[in-house]
């Protein structure tokens, strides 16, 4: 029978089917960080139950961390105890741990790729929901709760009903000033928050194809964003190229078989999905939100919506743009920029600095703006230095920070104040998200980056003749 | 974790017509910092509950003692957002033991059914009727019945049937969870692991 991408990763995992009720799933690599881990572990410990698998789990510490100073011990309690914890759990239960401070330490979605324990054909979790981020090296990823991150922890295995199957393709050549992020925003915008709840995506076409491996982690990352448990993207030459060699990739004959198995990995030609759909890249421009979910999105040159033309209701509509202080009709270029965010799982790597810094080379930094650079690993840190980007940035103005996801989710000081508005390169603009009162405008690098220079929101197609 | 059986419950509700209730409204992000499952309840919707000098907002409904009840009515597309299944504790921890949406968020939603708490999804008609119902008599009284699938509006009698699979059904009637399954066959996921493709 012809077969999905998702359905042959899936069906080889399934160690028992549950008849009226979920699957029996076996995971291959685990992630886990500070925040979502402690209560697991407690559970662990409470039922006398090891770690089946250690070397199956990885910790790395991101959520709860400071972005400057991180040699110092970290100041606020509460976070301290956290980041303790993880430690003390992952040697106990003899799990790789890479703390701050750790020469692999960074954003769990940003080191897991790095370090090649990503791997095509996989089933990867982590309790958190951006961990469709792998999904961009044909791996089923997704976040999952602390009660899965203990089931996983005690058998590998977690249980879930097998999601629907949806494939969205893109073909067409993106416009000037076009990056993944873009299309990932227009993907969410057409779809809204809620339009893939229940599916599995696979991505198509042309865009992807052309897209770096950076590139996809971006629109995989983004999946959760439109509800789905997450997306995937066929692995092909790019794929195998990034992943070949790394520390935790296979070697030699257990190599030979991976590339064998990867190879498998495609979409039957006749492979049927529940939900299909045709977008022409051609048509999206640089993207930014306006209201307080990722679906409330638009190319950048149009007005706010009416609320009679957006699906749902005219009040949870009204009280999102009151609490943006945005009213329908409006353009958003011009609009005040306090804070501009670079970072997070989603726009936290080595191409999206190289955007960024495209753009501000030779201008300055405008001065009411405060801009946060936050790499998302060391590795992402060391090419910024090695590349000239950071001499760049600083000629401009910008200083760089130390990994971690800092403004994203703001568990850390770096918080944009109540009312102030930020362009943030993540993931959320929820009501507070980047601190009590935040509000946030999502965007690429590039948007990012030409509110960082003019200080307002800028179309970045505006500064600079030839984009990379 | 353990938690309550739940079997048929009936109560009063607490109504919020809000579409896209975000985890990080159930749960802001810097109450995430806690190692135990201690005190969450405290926090649910804390910025829509509280004011910035922590005092309530009188507007919210959790803070009108109009309302009060086990079961929650939320607008569509209840629990988007993050996997922390701190939002799901929150909600238990306050007292909820139900949620009736007209759509879950896919996480949210099995995070509720791991630790106890019935996310029951009803037609978009059906939340409207309940909204009315909550709005005209506060102390309106649901039945959510587990063993049946069925929600009542005692009042009229009106109800609906929801879905749960029979394997999550039977979890919640008895208070068990995933773990006590998943160790009763890890001789079989053993076995699994040897011959795995990676």
């Amino acid at each position: 029978m012809s077969k999905t991408l998702f359905d042959k990763v899936w069906d080889t995992h399934v160690v028992r089917k549950i008849e009226g009720g979920p699957d029996v799933l076996f995971i291959d690599r685990h992630l886990i960080h500070e925040v979502t881990s402690p209560v697991a572990f407690l559970g662990l410990k409470t039922r006398g139950i090891k770690v089946l698998y250690p070397n199956r789990t990885f910790a790395t510490a991101d959520h709860n961390t400071p972005t400057i100073n991180q040699h110092l011990p970290v100041a606020d309690p509460l976070s301290a105890n956290q980041l303790h914890m993880l430690e003390e759990n992952s040697n106990e239960y003899g799990i790789s741990y890479w703390g701050l401070g750790h020469q692999k330490n960074g954003i769990v979605h940003v080191v897991g790729p790095e370090y090649g324990i990503t791997q095509p054909g996989a089933t990867i979790v982590c309790g958190d929901s951006h961990t469709s981020t792998h999904g961009a090296f044909g791996a089923i990823a997704f976040g999952i709760g602390t009660s899965e991150v203990e089931m996983v922890l005690a058998t590998q295995c977690i249980m879930q009903p097998k999601p629907k199957k949806m494939r969205i393709n893109v073909n067409g050549k993106l416009g000037k000033g076009v990056t993944p992020k873009d299309v990932a925003l227009f993907i969410i915008s057409q779809l809204t928050t809620s339009g893939a709840t229940g599916y599995f995506v696979e991505y198509a076409g042309d865009v992807f194809e052309n897209m770096t491996m950076e590139g996809r982690m971006t629109v995989c990352n983004l999946s959760i964003e439109m509800g789905a448990r997450g997306g995937m993207i066929a692995p092909d030459e790019t794929t195998i190229n990034y992943v070949k060699g790394r520390e935790f990739s296979p070697k030699g004959e257990a190599w030979d078989k991976a590339l064998a198995y990867y190879k498998t990995l495609k979409t039957d030609a006749d492979a049927v999905f529940d939900k299909e759909l045709t977008f022409d890249g051609a048509t999206i421009e640089p993207m930014i939100t306006y209201g307080t979910n990722p679906g409330m999105g638009m190319g950048i040159s149009h007005d706010i919506p009416d609320a009679a033309d957006v699906e749902g209701g005219a009040a949870t509509y009204a009280k999102s743009l009151g609490y943006m202080g945005f009213s329908e009709g409006q353009s958003m270029i011009g609009k005040q920029v306090d804070f501009v965010f670079v970072g997070s799982c989603t726009n936290g790597r080595i191409e999206d600095f190289r955007a960024f810094t495209s753009l501000v080379k030779g201008k300055h930094k405008a001065d009411n703006v405060t801009a946060w650079l936050v790499p998302g690993s060391h590795i992402v840190e060391a090419q910024i230095k090695e590349e000239g980007l950071l001499d760049i940035l600083t000629d401009a103005g910008f200083e760089l920070r130390q990994p971690g996801c800092s403004a994203c989710l703001a568990m850390n000081d770096d918080k944009v104040p109540a009312g102030k508005y930020a362009v943030s390169t993540s993931n959320r603009n929820f009501e507070g998200r980047q601190g009590p009162g935040s509000r946030t405008m999502l965007a690429s690098p590039l948007v990012a980056a030409a509110a960082a220079v003019t200080g307002v929101v800028t179309d970045p197609r505006t500064l600079i003749e030839e984009l990379v | 974790m353990a938690y309550d059986k739940f079997n048929i419950l009936t109560s009063t509700a607490v109504p919020l017509p809000i579409e896209n209730v975000d985890t990080d409204q159930l749960i802001p992000a810097r109450f995430l910092k806690a190692t135990e499952r201690v005190g969450f309840g405290d926090n649910l919707f804390r910025d829509w509950r509280y004011n910035p000098d922590n005092t309530p907002k009188k507007d919210f409904v959790l803070n009108d003692p109009t309302y009060s009840g086990k079961i929650l009515v939320g607008g569509k597309n209840f629990g988007s957002g993050s996997s922390r299944e701190h939002a799901a504790w929150s909600v238990y921890d306050y007292g909820f033991r139900c949620v009736v949406s007209s759509f879950f968020a896919d996480i949210f939603r099995g995070n509720c059914l791991n630790i106890g708490v019935l996310p029951v999804q009803v037609s978009p008609e059906f939340s409207e009727k309940m909204f009315a119902a909550i709005f005209a008599d506060p102390k309106t009284e649901i039945e959510v019945n587990l063993p049946n699938q069925t929600i009542t509006l005692l009042a009229t009698g009106e109800k609906e049937t929801f879905e749960i699979n029979s394997y999550k059904k039977n979890n919640m009637l008895n208070g068990f969870d995933d773990i006590d399954y998943l160790q009763s066959i890890k001789g079989e996921i053993e076995e699994f692991a040897e011959n795995l493709p990676l």
